[in-house]
C-alpha cells in the first residue's frame, strides 16, 4: 500500500438540525500518513468534531450530515462506499473514542460482552476466543485484574477505566487509524496524564495513525507530530507541531496560543 | 497586617450515611483567611471537596463543625433573616453560565432581581445601575431588552458576574467560573475579574480544577486532597516550590503548551496512582491519615504550610 493512510480533499460537512443548517466544514485538505499523529484544535464550534464525525460518515446528535469533497483511505473512496461497506470498515480499519466513556458505553452490557460482541462481529472470533482477546486487551490498558473485571459494568469502572477500556474497545481489532476526539477533557489531569501516555504507547507499539481532536494545547503539543489549526470550519494553519508552536504564522493561532494561562513564567505571575 | 474579609476555621462537612454506606467527611477542618482585595485559589480534583468547601462558606451547606467569619460576623450560627442581611456582601459565580441565568427573563430582569431584593438601590434607580452594571462587566447596555439565549458563552458569563456585583458584594465565591468556556473568552474573563477585584477592592474564593487558570489568578492557594487542605501558600510558593507529593504530582501532570518539554514530561516514569483509587483512604504514602492521625501542619516557609506526616523530605518513609 502506498500513498498517505488518509487523504482528504475539499472536505464539506453540512450540518442540519430541526433548527438550522450549518457549513460546519468549509472545504478543507489534509493527510495522515500511516505511523503519524495528527492534531486538531480550535474552539468550540470550529469544525473539528464534526470533520472526525465525517470522516466516519457518522452525523452529529440529533442531525443529518452531507458531505462533499472526497475522503480517500488508503486510496479507497469513503464517500462512495455503500453503508454496509462503511459499517465494516468502522471500528475495524478507523476507530473512535470519544469524549465521554459513560455514554459511549452500554450501561446494561458487561464489558465483556461489548468487547466480545465487537470482536465477533469484526473478526469472528468463537466466544472464547473474543473473551481471551478482551482480557488481553483489558491489561494492555492498564486495568488491573482483567480476568476478574471483564464481567463488570461501566459503572463499576471510574472515569479513568472507563475511558481505558474505550480504547481497549477502539484498538480491538487493530484500526490503521484512531480518532480520538477530547478522550481526556471530562478526566482529571493526573489521569488525563495516565491515558495520554496509553495512547503514546499503543501508537509506538503498534503503529496506528493518530488523530488527535483537542481545544487543549497542552494535550496536543506532546502527542502529535503535525497540527492542524481550525477556525470556521477552515483549517486556517497547518505544519509540524514545534513549528506551529514556536513560529505561529496566522493571527489566530497566535491569539490562540496567547490565551493559554501558563503554569510558571511569563503570564503566571500575580 | 490587615483584618482578614474572611476567616475559615476548622470548617467540616459531613454527608449523613446513605443505604448502608458510611457517612462521608466531604470536608474536614479547613481554615484559612482571605485578605480584602486578595483571592485565595482552590485546587484539587474532582470529588476533592472545593465545591463543598465554597457552599459551606456561602452557607448554602449546612457545616457540621467549624467557624466561619465575614466581615467580623459568625455566619455559622446566624438566624436565617441576618444571614439573608449578610447575603448582600458575599456572592457566588458558578460555572455553567447557560443554566444559571433564567431563559425567560431579559437581561434587565435579571439585573434588577437582586437589586429589589435587597434594596440596595431606589426603585427609581434600578434602571440606571443596571446599565451602569453592564458597562463595568464591559457590555453594551442597550442589551438590556435581550434574552440569555442571543448571547454568546463568554457574554452569559458577563451578564452571570454582573448580577453577583448587582449588590455592591465584598467577597466572591468563583466555582468554576471560565472551565466551560473556550481559550480566548476564558482569558478575558480572567482579566475582567481582576480588572474588578482591582477597581472594587474584592475578595475572591477561586474554586478551578485548572492549575494554570489559578496561578494567573490567585495571590494565594490552596490545594485540597480529600476533603482536606494538603498545602498552602503564595501563588509563587506553591507552584514554584510545592511541598506536599500530591501538589507536585497535579503539577507534573498539566499539560503545557511547549512541543518539546510536553513530550519530555509525557516520557517520564508515570507516578504510581493507585493511592487515587479504592476506597477513599490512604495518601500519596500510602498511609490511611484517618487511622493514624491527621499529621499536623508543618510551615515550610513563612506563609507556606503544608500537611504530610513525611515532611520534610527525606524523613519517614522516604529515609527508611
Amino acid at each position: 500500500m502506498t500513498g498517505p493512510l488518509l487523504e482528504v480533499r475539499g472536505l464539506t460537512a453540512t450540518v442540519t438540525t430541526r433548527r438550522e443548517v450549518i457549513q460546519a466544514v468549509r472545504g478543507i485538505s489534509f493527510d495522515i500518513n500511516a505511523d503519524e499523529a495528527v492534531g486538531f484544535v480550535g474552539e468550540s464550534g470550529c469544525g473539528k468534531s464534526v470533520t472526525a464525525k465525517a470522516l466516519m460518515r457518522l452525523a452529529p446528535e440529533g442531525a443529518s450530515i452531507g458531505l462533499g469533497g472526497s475522503v480517500a483511505f488508503w486510496g479507497q473512496d469513503l464517500l462512495g462506499l455503500g453503508e454496509d461497506e462503511m459499517r465494516d470498515l468502522r471500528g475495524r480499519r478507523i476507530a473512535m473514542v470519544f469524549q465521554d466513556p459513560m455514554t459511549s458505553l452500554n450501561p446494561v452490557m458487561s464489558i465483556g460482552a461489548q468487547m466480545g460482541d465487537m470482536l465477533r462481529r469484526h473478526l469472528g472470533l468463537s466466544v472464547k476466543d473474543a473473551r481471551e482477546r478482551s482480557i488481553e486487551l483489558l491489561a494492555l490498558v492498564g486495568i488491573p485484574d482483567p480476568a476478574d473485571r471483564i464481567d463488570d459494568f461501566p459503572h463499576q469502572f471510574s472515569g479513568g477505566q472507563r475511558q481505558r477500556v474505550l480504547i481497549a474497545i477502539a484498538i480491538s481489532c487493530e484500526p490503521d487509524l484512531l480518532i480520538a476526539d477530547e478522550p481526556t477533557t471530562a478526566l482529571d489531569v493526573t489521569v488525563q496524564a495516565q491515558i495520554l501516555r496509553l495512547l503514546l504507547r499503543l501508537r509506538e507499539e503498534r503503529g496506528m495513525g493518530l488523530m488527535l481532536i483537542t481545544h487543549d494545547f497542552g494535550v496536543v503539543a506532546g502527542m502529535v507530530d503535525r497540527v492542524n489549526v481550525m477556525y470556521r470550519g477552515e483549517i486556517v494553519e497547518a505544519g509540524p507541531v514545534d513549528d506551529v508552536f514556536a513560529r505561529p504564522q496566522h493571527a489566530y493561532t497566535r491569539a490562540l496560543l496567547d490565551a493559554v494561562p501558563r503554569l510558571h513564567g511569563v503570564g503566571a505571575a500575580r | 497586617m490587615t483584618e482578614p474579609l474572611l476567616q475559615v476555621r476548622d470548617l467540616s462537612v459531613l454527608f449523613p450515611a446513605r443505604r448502608g454506606a458510611p457517612p462521608v467527611k466531604a470536608v474536614e477542618r479547613l481554615s484559612f483567611e482571605i485578605a480584602p482585595g486578595q483571592t485565595l485559589g482552590l485546587v484539587g480534583q474532582s470529588g476533592s471537596g472545593k465545591t463543598t468547601a465554597g457552599r459551606a462558606i456561602l452557607q448554602l451547606q449546612k457545616a457540621s463543625a467549624g467557624s466561619v467569619r465575614l466581615l467580623g460576623q459568625e455566619l455559622t450560627t446566624m438566624r436565617s433573616g441576618e444571614l439573608r442581611r449578610m447575603r448582600r456582601h458575599m456572592q457566588f459565580v458558578l460555572q455553567n453560565p447557560y443554566s444559571s441565568l433564567h431563559p425567560r427573563m431579559t437581561i434587565g430582569q435579571i439585573l434588577s432581581e437582586p437589586l429589589q431584593v435587597h434594596h440596595t438601590v431606589p426603585k427609581n434607580r434600578i434602571r440606571e445601575r443596571v446599565e451602569e452594571l453592564l458597562e463595568l462587566v464591559n457590555l453594551d447596555p442597550a442589551m438590556i431588552r435581550r434574552y440569555p439565549h442571543e448571547f454568546s458563552g463568554g457574554q452569559r458569563q458577563r451578564v452571570v458576574i454582573a448580577r453577583a456585583l448587582a449588590v455592591n458584594p465584598d467577597f466572591v465565591v468563583c466555582d468554576e467560573p471560565v472551565s466551560a468556556l473556550d481559550v480566548r473568552t476564558q482569558a478575558q474573563i480572567v482579566t475582567l475579574l481582576q480588572s474588578l477585584q482591582e477597581k472594587l477592592g474584592l475578595s475572591y474564593l477561586f474554586i478551578a480544577h485548572d492549575l494554570a487558570i489559578v496561578r494567573e489568578m490567585a495571590h494565594r492557594v490552596a490545594v485540597m486532597f480529600r476533603g482536606r487542605i494538603v498545602e498552602m501558600g503564595s501563588a509563587a510558593q506553591v507552584y514554584d516550590s510545592p511541598a506536599h507529593p500530591y501538589t507536585q504530582l497535579l503539577l507534573d501532570a498539566v499539560p503545557v503548551p511547549d512541543p518539546v518539554l510536553q513530550r519530555e514530561r509525557l516520557r517520564r516514569p508515570p507516578p504510581d496512582l493507585r493511592f487515587l483509587d479504592g476506597d477513599h483512604c490512604g495518601c500519596v504514602h500510602g498511609i490511611d491519615h484517618a487511622r493514624d492521625g491527621t499529621p499536623e501542619w508543618h510551615e515550610v516557609a513563612p506563609g507556606h504550610g503544608v500537611s504530610c506526616r513525611y515532611w520534610p523530605r527525606g524523613t519517614g518513609r522516604d529515609a527508611a
